[in-house]
């Protein structure tokens, strides 16, 4: 059996109260979480149905990583998004309708057809769709920090990657580059175990939270099947970012529970781990906290169903794109407009 | 008006949109204390600090990554490749997140990539090169490449203006070889072919260093009348400017630096078959480097880089066709 990783959860006693979040926000990140597997789950129905063209990537299992994260970022900050984080377009706003039409290849999607599945971010809401060459985005979001740095501005790039990202050049030179001038940049490894077969003991013989320290930056390993975890990680980088401490390096360490993609039946995966860690599963440990606390988590289950209900037959009645505008739209006609703010639902931003 | 180096045109273009901007940066490997290996950005650093004449870590594919990154949020970087060469470590980069990111997202990306290059001067397989066809391949992705210090800076303004990623090919062996009236201040000159001289009995269709070859060698050709047009920009090509000089001449030799595989003459002559075949009084010519690297020693450089005197027998033997 291949090398895992496990961060351990802290539970019981070991668990901190939240210092930096509210009830409202504890419930917003199980919202977030719930929506983006309700979403996720709907599209491979859809998917299964034909009505998804190409194959289908999802993130079951690992919804804490970008719900905490994006959680923790500000309005005027801006995201570099990967495919299994579909909780952080859902916090920015973009609507589940939006997504499912995009999966399905529709002119109300957001990129009007014009790219695939999770290939996606809206530019209006401060978020930057990824491409499949990975980890290409961790250099965008440096570019992103070392504007706001140039411009002497408070505000912060983030980026999520995986493992499989590590090993190549673009994750050294992003690391480099942040680390040499001391960027507000937070960079976020997905370690869910393997690059699409590939496990961690083939990928490398580091582990890359170590490399932050060479890299002359703060790395830690955070159990990434939490999201309040992963939220105050992230918060806390952020910060540091802020007042000039540089990048952070944050590994959300966490277990993909399904396929590489929908086509993919990972029989290379042994059938204990994934036992193993649906114990570990994030959504049950976020409700399990809330029902502690006496908050009505069916409630909260059966107005996402609805959200995710009205959301498909939306996108289910939308059209598809117009065959005369194939070539429509690969250069920019007028003025170049930079990314816009997103929502940043976290209470600690409105107080 | 003053009479300026080509390099120094380009120089004059980076001061004056760094001094009219301040969203633009300039940022490349040892181009702020050094002033760039070929000095185009000497005393920049003097005038706008470091943060604005950005010297870069050895990395060319977090050059036009980070750029791309800093364009989004509303920058207007302009990146320097120290020799175009090296863009083959930015490639992935260049081509697929800036290339697409406005078809996919919406998203411009306003990024200039300063590319010197071509050969002549024995600088050998991996200084040499004339990559522009890359990235005429790749959609999303603007190639200009000036002949004249006039078209160096007015073009260079329009790079940095646009609000797309524009390659801008500058040809190292024409910077201090090449001189000219360049008007003062700011003016954008369009991405558009121009003609370099006029003339009906075969055009010579050239861009970059070529464009002076292509003219020395039909300066005095046996009396005929040669026009010589200067693409100036490759993507976009001008198509109508290219189609009119073949209705007006009827033969054309179409020279390029790069190797002849699939270069912009390759587009240029596709293009005259598929719209200007009825015009055309004789097969259409190509003069390029044939498909080698560039080799460093003269003799065998000279062999492969087209030359006047190529360039004069192609047009005698298709005049007398």
């Amino acid at each position: 059996m291949a090398t895992t990783k496990i961060a351990e959860p802290a539970v019981g006693a070991q668990e901190a109260a939240p210092a930096h979040l509210q009830l409202e926000d504890r419930i917003w990140l199980l919202r977030a979480m719930l929506l983006m597997r309700g979403v996720e789950d709907r599209a491979m129905t859809l998917y299964r149905q034909g009505k998804v063209p190409g194959s289908f990537y999802d993130g079951y299992g690992q919804e804490a990583v970008s719900a905490g994260a994006a959680f923790a970022m500000g309005p005027q900050d801006r995201l570099c998004v990967l495919h299994r984080d579909l909780a952080a377009h859902l916090i920015r706003g973009v609507t589940p309708a939006r997504i499912l039409a995009q999966y399905m290849g529709r002119a109300t999607g957001i990129t009007q057809g014009r790219d695939g599945n999770v290939h996606f971010g809206d530019r209006r809401v401060g978020c930057v769709g990824m491409v499949s060459m990975l980890p290409d985005m961790m250099l965008v979001a440096t570019g992103m920090a070392m504007a706001f740095k140039l411009r002497g501005e408070q505000r912060c790039a983030l980026t999520w990657f995986g493992d499989g990202s590590t090993s190549r050049g673009d994750f050294h030179e992003a690391m480099n580059w942040a680390g040499v001038q001391k960027l507000p940049v937070i960079f976020v490894l997905e370690n869910n175990q393997y690059a699409y077969s590939t496990p961690l003991d083939k990928q490398f013989a580091v582990d890359p939270v170590e490399r932050a320290a060479a890299y002359g930056f703060v790395g830690e390993t955070v159990d990434g099947n939490d999201a309040e975890a992963m939220f105050e990680a992230t918060r806390a980088a952020r910060e540091r970012a802020l007042s000039g401490g540089g990048p952070t390096l944050i590994e959300a360490v966490t277990m993909r529970m399904h396929g590489h993609a929908a086509h993919d039946d990972m029989k290379y995966v042994p059938k204990e781990q994934v036992e193993e860690w649906r114990k570990r599963d994030p959504i049950d440990r976020q409700e399990a906290r809330l029902r502690e606390l006496g908050v009505d988590v069916d409630a909260v289950r059966a107005e996402v169903k609805a959200e995710i209900d009205a959301a498909a037959e939306e996108a289910l009645a939308a059209p598809m794109p117009d065959p005369a505008t194939a070539a429509d739209g690969v250069f920019c006609e007028g003025e170049a407009e930079p990314l816009g703010d997103g929502q940043a639902p976290w209470s600690g931003f409105s107080s | 008006m003053s009479t300026l180096t080509y390099l120094q045109a380009i120089s004059s273009a980076l001061r004056d949109e760094l001094r009219a901007d301040e969203r633009v940066l300039v940022m490349g490997e040892d181009i702020g204390v050094f002033g760039g290996a070929f000095k185009v950005t000497d005393g920049f650093i003097d005038e706008f600090g470091p943060d604005r004449v950005m010297d870069t870590p050895l990395a060319e594919s977090a050059i036009i990554g980070t750029a791309i990154g800093a364009a989004v949020v509303g920058m207007r970087p302009v990146c320097e490749m120290q020799f175009s060469d090296f863009i083959s470590c930015g490639f992935d980069q260049l081509v697929n997140v800036a290339g697409k990111m406005h078809y996919r997202q919406g998203l411009a990306v306003p990024i200039t990539v300063r590319l010197p290059s071509g050969g002549g001067f024995s600088g050998g397989p991996f200084h040499s090169q004339n990559p522009e066809a890359w990235f005429m391949h790749a959609p999303g992705i603007k190639v200009v490449a000036p002949s004249t210090a006039e078209d160096a800076k007015g073009l260079l303004h329009s790079a940095i203006r646009d609000p797309n990623p524009v390659c801008y090919m500058e040809h190292k062996h024409l910077y201090r070889r090449v001189k000219g009236e360049v008007p003062d201040g700011v003016f954008e000159t369009p991405f558009t072919a121009r003609v370099a001289r006029p003339g009906s009995d075969l055009v010579v269709i050239a861009y970059g260093a070529m464009v002076h070859t292509a003219m020395e060698a039909t300066e005095d050709l046996d009396g005929a009348s040669i026009e010589v047009l200067d693409l100036r920009s490759l993507v976009p090509l001008d198509e109508e400017a290219i189609l009119d000089s073949v209705e007006r001449c009827s033969k054309v030799v179409i020279v390029d630096e790069a190797n002849a595989t699939c270069a912009a003459g390759a587009q240029v002559a596709a293009l005259i078959a598929e719209r200007g075949f009825e015009s055309l009084d004789g097969p259409v010519v190509r003069v390029a480097t044939p498909d080698v690297p560039i080799p460093f020693s003269p003799p065998l450089e000279q062999a492969v880089l087209p030359s006047v005197e190529r360039v004069r027998e192609a047009c005698r033997e298709l005049l007398a066709y």
